[in-house]
């Protein structure tokens, strides 16, 4: 496991806790239980056998041949987060943090989503241990990802759509941390990615440091050595640090984090933080933000809706500054070539977010050449997307769209 | 962190005002408005109306995009007021226009922009413009290094919250690092109108007092009040009364901003009745 990043939840300058005192008793009722369970075997054992019996892990690393050849002859593995139950790395979080609500005598469990990937796996955790579960989901949101609103509803889950502020994903948490500080007496709020105040971002890492775990005994396993680089998309960030924190210890790895560049960095319609925006405070903790000369959150865009958030998590922030991660923006059309790519020459549809990642092999393969290796986390599967890429491609007709 | 901080050798306006009405032996009243809501030209007559309907003391909110503590009724306020185009600039104007009533002007604000601002700049710039103080619900005292220092320099008061789920421990450290007064979240929940006042409140202010001790800060209460009777029923035990989203909401329902100003007045009148028949 990742050192911790202490009591106060800093990483560098960044990170700590900017929340409103009425939740400062919740925070640490979180990071107590989370430090308490995270060393107990028994937790430990639940949770891995969950993870073995009922998510899949550990997921493939797979060898991609003929993708490869597209990214300057390197070697491309995926990391295959795809195949885990409900279709991506969410569900290794929400299993984690749903079994410590449990543990924690807690009863309800609220989250917030964006695309519904997260909504779906807590919805889905919801179920298995017998939670209620009420999801955030901005009113937008629900328009344009309707069969994941249906399909949270099938599992039991309360969805709310947000029709405050932008109605996305960021509205959608600040309507969650609302209803928390009103009901934290029964109620964990279930942060979907490694943002918000401590110890979100560390706790949230943990529970996905199984990807890394995983992928640098597999690649050591089938090629005999550390790979050159590891490749993940950031919006907060969860599957990237998973991925990360298990060869943040190995100097010749490099690690590359992909950002959603949208319409490019240059435009004001990306969801780049880290290459485009600036150190604020946002949601809890201290980080790179969207935002205005006047500290207002600025909206963000991505074709993807996974990694339509203006902000990112603390230990990215951190990384990018230190220098042991870059961080680089992939812009919308460049992620969809890659999607394209993947479909055509694996068989493997992606999810629009891990698109970003399979874009920046690409280009770190055109760099780094034909004896390089790179893990590319494959965070998740494109079902979600269909509709959005196959509007994008044309590949829907006018009679299809109305039958 | 606390103990060795220095205190502003005069008495700030907000510590005068809080003075005053504890000599006459009521509870102070606190209103609050967003800068810029409806324009910024407005607020400064919503202002107006209510200290001429008897706040003692106004918090100037500073508009920000993601208020994560304030419940409907303030979003929308907050939301028309960057929709007006409201800037930190405007918002130091309207304390100014505040502090010209002769209330006390205090200034209400989420964290990130007033870091945005420049920390130690916003703290000159609002003593400079007359500001007693400043309210920040989402900056925690272990956050607040910096913050410390840039008061301090500047001789403003400093107003964190405490909350019904506050430890004891964290009583005592939030009360040190408040100057001019405690600010006691009545309930565990978003700013807002309510029915009743929390039964959580009193308890809260007792606490607070236990950890502030016998000559300690005065211990003010906010969230859920908007009622005269409500305020009088506050008064009973805490030394100031505030209010926001019933303002906000009068503006909001106003045909017109001058039936807004008579409601606002009016209303402020029914509380600062309240605060007066404890």
């Amino acid at each position: 496991m990742p050192s911790s990043p202490g009591e106060s939840g800093h990483f560098g300058r960044y990170g700590g806790r900017f929340s409103p005192e009425a939740l400062v008793a919740a925070l640490d009722e979180v990071a107590d239980g989370w430090a308490k369970a995270k060393n107990d075997p028994d937790f430990q054992t639940e949770l891995r056998r969950l993870l073995r019996d009922y998510t899949g892990r550990p997921s493939p690393l797979s060898e991609a041949a003929r993708f490869s050849a597209e990214c300057g002859g390197a070697r491309v593995l995926l990391k295959r987060e795809d195949l885990n139950h409900t279709g991506s790395h969410k569900i290794n979080n929400v299993l984690g943090q749903a079994l410590l609500t449990k543990r924690m005598g807690k009863t309800r469990v609220i989250a917030e989503t964006g695309a519904g990937q997260h909504g779906v796996a807590t919805a889905t955790a919801c179920a298995l241990l017998g939670l209620d579960c009420v999801i955030y989901m901005g009113e937008e949101d629900t328009r344009r990802q309707a069969l994941n609103v249906a399909r949270m509803r099938m599992l039991g889950a309360e969805v709310i759509g947000v029709t405050i502020g932008s109605r996305t994903l960021k509205d959608a948490i600040n309507e969650a941390f609302r209803d928390w500080v009103a009901n934290v007496d029964h109620t964990h709020y279930l942060l979907g990615t490694v943002a918000g105040p401590h110890p979100f971002p560390s706790m949230v890492r943990d529970l996905h440091y199984i990807i890394g775990e995983e992928a640098r005994s597999q690649v050591l396993e089938l090629t005999g050595r550390l790979p050159d680089a590891v490749a993940a998309c950031v919006g907060g960030g969860s599957n990237a640090i998973g991925i990360f924190a298990a060869f943040i210890p190995d100097p010749e790895v490099r690690l590359y984090g992909f950002e959603a560049g949208g319409d490019g960095v240059d435009t004001d319609r990306h969801a780049a933080s880290i290459t485009g925006g600036s150190p604020g405070v946002f949601q809890g903790t201290r980080t790179y933000v969207l935002q205005d000369e006047h500290g207002q959150t600025v909206p963000s865009h991505s074709i993807s809706a996974g990694l339509d958030y203006p902000a990112v998590g603390p230990e990215h922030a951190a990384l990018a500054d230190s220098g042991r991660a870059s961080y680089v923006a992939i812009p919308d059309d460049e992620a969809m070539e890659a999607f394209r790519l993947l479909c055509r020459r694996e068989g493997i549809i992606p999810a629009i977010e891990s698109a970003h990642a399979l874009a920046g092999a690409r280009r770190i393969g055109a760099e780094l050449g034909p004896d390089a290796v790179i893990v590319v986390n494959l965070s998740g599967r494109g079902d979600k997307d269909v509709k959005t890429a196959a509007t994008y491609f044309g590949f829907v007709d006018e009679q299809g769209e109305q039958e | 962190m606390s103990g060795e901080r220095t205190a502003p050798e005069q008495a700030t306006t907000l510590q005068t005002k809080l003075g005053e009405a504890k000599a006459a032996g009521r509870a102070a009243l606190i209103g609050y408005l967003p800068a810029g809501f409806p324009d910024v030209d407005a607020s400064i007559k919503v202002i107006q109306a209510m200290v001429a309907g008897g706040c003692d003391i106004v918090e100037v909110g500073l508009p920000y995009s993601d208020p994560t503590m304030d419940g409907p009724t303030i979003q929308r306020a907050a939301d028309r007021a960057l929709a007006a185009g409201t800037t930190p600039k405007d918002v130091l104007r309207v304390v100014s226009a505040t502090a010209e009533t002769g209330a006390a002007a205090l200034v209400m604000s989420y964290w990130n922009p007033i870091d945005r601002y420049g920390v130690h700049r916003f703290a000159a710039d609002l003593a400079e413009a007359g500001g007693a103080g400043v309210i920040t619900p989402d900056l925690l005292p272990e956050e607040a290094g910096e913050w410390f220092e840039a008061t301090d320099e500047a001789g403003l008061d400093r107003v964190f919250l405490v909350a019904p789920s506050s430890t004891d421990r964290r009583l005592r450290l939030t009360t040190d690092a408040c100057r001019g007064f405690v600010y006691a979240a009545s309930l565990m929940g978003v700013t807002g109108t309510r029915e009743q006042v929390a039964d959580t409140a009193e308890r809260l202010v007792r606490r607070t007092r236990e950890a502030t001790g016998e000559d300690g800060l005065p211990v003010c209460v906010g969230l859920g009040i908007s009622t005269g009777a409500q305020a009088a029923e506050v008064a009973g035990y805490a030394d100031g009364v505030i209010v926001g989203a019933g303002f906000c909401q009068r503006i909001l329902d106003a045909p017109d901003l001058d039936a807004g100003l008579t409601a606002v007045r009016g209303f402020a009148e029914e509380l600062a009745l309240g605060v007066r028949s404890r």
